[in-house]
């Protein structure tokens, strides 16, 4: 408990503070500046820019990952042979560290990458790209970057609560000529609400936070078209030497997170509530 | 509905199409690693003269022996620390009176919220006046209090389920209480310890943020900072950076293929919570 306050209590209280002043990281003296920090970010470009890819980031992962993740649930947990294998591979990639997929992906997606190669040969040539050097897609490229990685996460957990689905319900709705899409919206669907709760949970919050991935995939580039909150904050400390600009931008971070968390976990444990 | 009809085949073909294009990217990975500099053609086709001299240049010229060795210790030592304890305190906590534990839940509840990027930059300035920037003791000490309130939380959730008689039984044969824990207590704890043994390790071996700034300019490195090091020495060398992807892959998937039910019910099973 009292490494926890450590580690985590104390320097966010310090961290909170610093938001509010001019601090460099070095220097002893720093001064009070109040919300300048705040009104500084309000008319940087690139910190609304930032802030709204983290936004489209986060709800975008969120959407494709939770619904690849669900289709991919829902067809290993059938009769298919091979589902045990199946499971054991689709969850594979997220255990790799992401710094690695970042790196393997940035080459797949080059001009020369593989990706492009594999168009070529199956006579798409046309839809070749520069997929993370072209401001339009990159932001794209880093969300298929991240699916193709946690969706066998989300898989598994839909997985456990599709499971815990009594047979007997679902043959139940099955005799009585219920075809499969109502008996998924009405019957199973209930059932997965806190499987939904947590992947939700887990991929909002991930896709704010996300850092590893845009550092090593793009670096935020090019130009600006792919910061997020967490790159900025970076490179404002590190290679600009502004920490309590720095900070405040992780002020806004801290609060965009808690936001979402806790609204979502209202919504969704009332929902849950609701279902059962 | 529980045969296997055509449409069950459809699907059963379909599923390993999805896993095929999962795994295509890991097929390019490992072919690139393995094919000499000389080949360049298309990174999709099979290298028709495989060789492993990528693969030893990597690991020589990577200094990823010693970061091997500097994740397996930090990880060691991390989760080993966090399991003792949290598993201690989680016991007093669970069996204790429901007071503390609302506080304490939103604490920890706190402490999942707050971005690690607000404590950063404090930490930094503290771990650095202490002299620890640049060792790894200083991560050890950092994922020791990041993940002991969130490791103590799955422990007390799994705790207050586990009936209390064989704690009493062994209490009244004259177990000391420290004993009960050790002989009574933490053998029933198995199937939670294995799903935060799982959560844990992943969390710190793969963690790159942490030990990019801590770590940063010494010679001290795990392997994702390693390897991001790797790639900014050897820039467009890809068959050389691909080949130490593949060192740092192998022992993860190793273990994952090995332990994969325990892993896979790990994340299933801490995350019902």
């Amino acid at each position: 408990m009292l490494l926890f306050a450590f580690v985590v209590l104390v320097p966010s209280a310090r961290g909170v503070y610093y938001a509010f002043t001019d601090w460099d990281g070095l220097s002893p003296d720093f001064s009070w500046v109040g919300f300048g920090n705040f009104t500084d970010m309000a008319v940087d470009p690139n910190a609304r820019q930032a802030i709204w890819h983290t936004l489209v980031l986060a709800v975008a992962i969120t959407i494709i990952q939770n619904g690849v993740g669900l289709l991919l649930a829902l067809g290993v947990n059938t009769m298919i042979k091979s589902r045990n294998v199946l499971r054991v591979f689709l969850f594979a990639p997220a255990v790799i560290t992401p710094i690695v997929t970042a790196y393997l992906w940035r080459n797949l997606l080059g001009p020369d990458g593989a990706v492009n190669s594999l168009l070529g040969t199956v006579g798409l040539g046309s839809w070749r790209q520069d997929w993370l050097g072209d401001p339009q897609l990159a932001l794209w490229a880093i969300v298929g970057v991240i699916v193709w990685q946690f969706a066998g996460y989300s898989m598994v957990i839909f997985l456990a609560g599709l499971q815990s689905v009594p047979k007997e319900i679902y043959e139940a709705a099955a005799i009585d000529g219920t075809g499969p899409v109502r008996r998924f919206w009405w019957v199973v669907r209930p059932l997965l609400a806190p499987a939904f709760t947590i992947n939700l949970m887990l991929s909002i919050i991930g896709g704010i936070k996300l850092f590893d991935q845009v550092y090593a995939l793009t670096g935020g580039g090019p130009g600006h078209a792919t910061d997020t909150i967490s790159t900025l904050i970076y490179k404002e400390a590190f290679t600009l030497g502004e920490f309590g600009y720095s900070i405040a931008l992780a002020v806004v971070l801290t609060v965009i997170v808690a936001v979402a968390s806790t609204s979502q976990y209202f919504v969704l444990s009332r929902n849950e509530r609701a279902a059962s | 509905m529980n045969r296997y009809r055509w449409r069950t085949f459809a699907l059963e073909m379909v599923m390993i199409a999805v896993a095929l294009v999962v795994a295509f990217p890991i097929y390019v990975l490992v072919n690139l690693a393995i094919r000499p500099t000389s080949d360049t053609g298309s990174p999709i086709r099979p290298t028709s003269s495989p060789t492993l001299t990528n693969l030893t240049q990597a690991w020589q010229e990577g200094g990823l022996g010693g970061a091997l060795a500097n994740s397996v210790l930090v990880t060691t030592a991390s989760v080993l620390i966090v399991l003792a304890v949290s598993s201690l305190a989680a016991y007093p906590l669970a069996r204790a009176t429901a007071r503390w534990s609302r506080g304490m839940f939103l604490l920890i509840m706190l402490g999942l919220i707050l971005p690690f990027q607000l404590a950063a930059l404090p930490l930094y300035q503290t771990m650095r006046d202490l002299g620890l920037l640049g060792s790894v003791w200083a991560l050890v000490l950092f994922y020791a209090g990041l993940q002991v309130p969130f490791t103590t939380f799955l422990y007390v959730g799994f705790m207050r389920a586990l009936p209390r008689d064989f704690e009493d039984a062994a209490m009244i044969d004259g177990c000391r209480p420290l004993e009960v824990f050790r002989y009574v207590v933490f053998p029933m704890l198995k199937p939670i310890t294995v799903t935060a043994l799982v959560l844990n390790a992943i969390a710190v071996w793969n963690d790159f943020f942490t030990p990019l700034l801590y770590l940063s300019g010494s010679d001290q490195q795990t392997v994702p900072v390693a390897l991001a090091g790797f790639v900014g020495q050897f820039v467009s060398d890809w068959n050389l950076i691909f080949a130490a992807l593949v060192i740092s892959i192998v022992p993860i998937l190793a273990v994952y293929f090995a332990l994969q039910r325990s892993i896979i019910n790990g994340f299933a099973g801490g995350l019902k919570g």
